[in-house]
């Protein structure tokens, strides 16, 4: 009885989308108030529904209904109770479910956290978001119903996917969704604003935190994939340039370059324009992303068995929704209203935006031309070819040269204009910094590679030059105070970039990975450490049995630590699972797996990796992660720009000789 | 032209030359790193190159994994049952990798027989890559019209992606 329930949830929920598309945006036409006020109730409605249907698929899961075939085919009742909640969405009726009830929680978000806008403008917003939850919503009914029944019920489930049985799964797809979701909001802005072919500083200023934060999400959980990737596929590798992971990566380059031309936006009112582009942009790659994960028209370590009509219904959405915004962009964005376009100088705040911009673009062209080159090929009738990660790892490696090189100037560069003179102060400082750290690695560490020492340097530019930034502000006792949420959050941030460019430098050039056939009693040394193969044990998990080798590692005579990876038999589809034992470190990790049994003596395949710094790839994302949220939490983007017209100047509003003073400050 | 236009000009020819070279780069390098996919049909045929990385798809032959000695080199057979193509890898195979099941491999031919880098694994065991699924079914037709005469070809093993 329930999974109808679900059923109807869901139906009423597209209802109200429908209502919530079209009401509010006739009202803003007609000018009908009324209409328009609708917007917020029907928000709420429309994210009670989905939340209702959501939780009566996880009560499903809850509670073993195997009648409920998504249930059936994605859970088992010796599935712990943690992970039937998380199957909830391990496949994929369920993860669209994800992506519904993430869209319905941001609508209202925004619907709770947007008095302060024009009504007009508002009840343009949240229709669209509502065009969007139709998709959705539509796509879930019609295609890939969660609530449909297996009649007879089965008997037992065919449990979730082993791989998607652990603690990164549980917490990856919802980060990553709140992550594309949120652009979402960013694109509904950018449409309302190209209705109203107006951008003011003010909609920026209320869309940035929104951006921010969309954007913090989707770094974290692009991060959450790589860790997991790199502890549970049981190969020690992070990132592997997949369609799939390219389909989260090129949301998250728009992204980065729209969070950065929103700042030019709203401080200076340059690149109105452009900043609807990329928002519009944003929203279509997440939606690219969800085509290509869904629709399984590539080949990938995440394509599971799908179905055709799925991925042709996507691909029409996505048609529609881009090829829609896109010509509303075409239309309207020549008839901006201008006004307050500042001129600036080559060498200025704006024009280094602009270089990261370009960067960005370009990586996320290069990205989009590799992942769907395949496709291409396949539809000219040129074969079935397939494009190889080095393709990405130079070109991609190549475009962030400049990024690292340029990055440390923004904070220090005026808007309008700058000097060499000015800027060669800190870039002296900075060169010092980065050159005694790259020097010190290379003494310290004999036949250190020179990407290694390249990662350094590159690490110690970014973070000297931060750091000095950051001293010079906090010196000065008058300009102390503006070391506010937003400028803090930029100094996380790049502070990450820094920590990132290390350790994937040093990691991919220092890794010692070691594939072995060992027997009980074996040791084999690995940079300084010796590791023994005590022996082979069999133990019984809640859903599996599990063959588990005893490595102990010694440095010198102490042992270190003893590492237990494992070789998992799931019970319900008889799959094979290797658990990588990791010892974790600061400056290196070791990375032991099991590979399989070799001969009748006992011995195994293992790996033993050596991955020095590896930790640091998903330091610098989280702290990516945790800039773009105190940013997002700032508080001048809470006030109600309108009353205190006084202290938040447009820029228009500016008066020139007042602009370098106010340029220094930010 | 005023100077404002002037620099606008030069702004563009910067970005025209920058995405130009850009352009020509990514191609360059794309066509580096293309890897085309053969089947053991195809190999027979002679279309697969020989000094040259591509990608190898079929299925795993049934009884055809042997381990060489005591090290990490295995070889088995690659068939699109039509066509055989025996193959060998140093290293650790994926979980996924078992006898009657797809597989994808990368690496070159030497002397006829095809030396794999990687083995790649697969999330899902009742997946079968496109391009795996499309190379068994294009045998398929070319055995059927090979023998018109005798009665029907025995089924793959799995025929396509299976949905559930």
């Amino acid at each position: 009885m329930l999974p109808e329930l679900g059923n109807f949830a869901l139906a009423l929920a597209l209802v109200l989308a429908l209502c919530q598309a079209v009401l509010p945006v006739w009202g803003s036409y007609s000018g009908d108030t009324r209409l328009m006020a609708m917007a917020r109730p029907l928000v709420v409605g429309q994210f009670a529904f989905v939340a209702l249907a959501f939780a009566i698929l996880t009560h499903a899961f809850l509670v073993n209904d195997f009648s409920t075939a998504y249930v059936a085919n994605n859970s088992n009742s010796l599935l712990p109770w943690y992970y039937r909640l998380s199957a909830v969405w391990g496949g994929h009726e369920g993860s669209l479910l994800l992506w519904a009830l993430v869209l319905a929680g941001w609508s209202i978000a925004v619907a709770a956290m947007s008095r302060s806008l024009p009504q007009v403008f508002m009840a343009r917003v949240i229709a669209v978001l509502g065009v969007i939850a139709i998709g959705f919503l539509s796509f879930m009914i019609f295609t890939s119903n969660p609530f449909d029944r297996v009649l007879p019920a089965a008997l037992e489930g065919r449990d979730l996917n082993p791989l998607l049985q652990d603690f990164g799964l549980i917490v990856h797809p919802p980060m990553l969704y709140m992550g594309y979701v949120g652009f979402a909001v960013a694109f509904a802005f950018a449409i309302a604003a190209l209705l109203e072919q107006k951008v003011d500083e003010r909609w920026v200023r209320w869309a940035r935190p929104w951006t921010l934060a969309a954007w913090g999400f989707l770094t974290i959980g692009i991060a959450l994939g790589s860790w997991w990737a790199y502890y549970e596929l049981g190969w020690g590798g992070w990132w592997f340039w997949d369609p799939v992971e390219n389909a989260s990566f090129m949301p998250w380059l728009i992204g980065t370059a729209l969070i950065h031309s929103q700042i030019v936006t709203e401080k200076r009112g340059n690149f109105r324009a452009w900043t609807l582009l990329l928002a519009i942009f944003a929203f279509s790659f997440s939606l690219l992303g969800t085509f290509l994960v869904r629709s399984g028209v590539l080949t990938s370590v995440h394509a599971f068995a799908n179905d055709p009509s799925r991925g042709l219904f996507i691909l029409a959405f996505l048609g529609v929704v881009t090829t829609g915004a896109l010509l509303l962009y075409a239309i309207r964005a020549p008839r901006l209203e201008h006004g307050g376009e500042q001129p600036f100088a080559p060498l200025s705040r704006e024009s280094l935006i602009m270089a990261n911009n370009l960067m960005m673009v370009s990586a996320c062209a290069m990205i989009l031309l590799g992942t769907l080159y395949p496709l291409l090929a396949d539809a000219m009738g040129w074969g079935k070819v397939s494009v190889g990660p080095p393709y990405f790892g130079v070109l991609f490696t190549w475009l962030m040269v400049p990024i690292v090189l340029l990055m440390p100037f923004g904070p220090f560069a005026k808007w309008r204009r700058d000097s060499f003179s000015a800027l060669a102060r800190p870039a002296a400082t900075g060169l010092i910094i980065a050159s005694l750290a790259a020097i010190t690695a290379w003494l310290w560490v004999n036949d250190l590679p020179w990407r290694a020492i390249a990662g350094i340097f590159g690490g110690a530019w970014i973070i000297g030059m931060s750091a000095l930034w950051a001293w010079r502000l906090l010196r000065d006792p008058a300009r102390r105070g503006s070391f506010n949420g937003g400028r803090l959050g930029m100094w996380l941030a790049h502070i990450g970039v820094g920590v990132f460019v290390v350790g994937v430098l040093v990691k991919e050039s220092t890794t010692i990975e070691k594939d072995v056939s060992m027997a009980p009693g074996d040791r084999i040394a690995v940079r300084g450490l010796s590791v023994e193969f005590e022996q082979m044990r069999r133990y019984t998990g809640p859903n599996y049995h599990a063959d588990q080798g005893v490595f102990n590692v010694y440095d010198g005579d102490r042992l270190l630590t003893t590492l237990t990876p494992a070789k998992r038999q799931y019970k319900a589809r008889g799959d094979q699972m290797t658990e990588a034992a990791i010892d974790a470190g600061f400056t290196r990790d070791l990375y032991v797996s099991l590979g399989e049994r070799i001969g009748t003596d006992g011995a195994w395949a293992v790996r033993v990796y050596h991955k020095p710094f590896v930790r640091w790839i998903w330091l610098g994302a989280l702290l990516m992660m945790l800039g773009a949220f105190v940013a997002a939490l700032d508080k001048r983007y809470r006030r109600v720009p309108a009353s205190e017209p006084t202290e938040a100047p447009t820029a228009q509003q500016r008066a020139a000789p007042a602009l370098n003073a106010a340029a220094r400050q930010g | 032209m005023t100077p404002a236009r002037q620099r606008r000009m030069w702004l563009v020819l910067l970005i025209l030359l920058g995405a130009g070279v850009a352009t020509a780069l990514a191609l360059t390098a794309l066509n580096q790193n293309i890897q085309h996919f053969f089947s053991p049909s195809d190999i027979a045929l002679g279309q697969a190159p020989t000094a040259r990385a591509f990608r190898l798809g079929g299925i795993v032959e049934e009884g055809s994994v042997a381990r060489l000695g005591s090290g990490l080199t295995v070889s088995f057979v690659v068939t699109d049952r039509f066509k055989t193509q025996p193959a060998q890898f140093t290293g650790i195979l994926p979980d996924l990798f078992r006898e009657g099941q797809s597989v994808v491999a990368i690496g070159e031919l030497n002397n006829g027989m095809f030396v794999a880098d990687e083995v790649l694994a697969k999330h899902d065991e009742t997946y079968m890559p496109a391009e795996v699924a499309d190379a068994i079914a294009r045998a398929q037709v070319k055995k059927a019209s090979a023998d018109s005469s005798s009665i029907a070809a025995p089924a793959p093993a799995a025929a396509g992606p299976k949905g559930y």
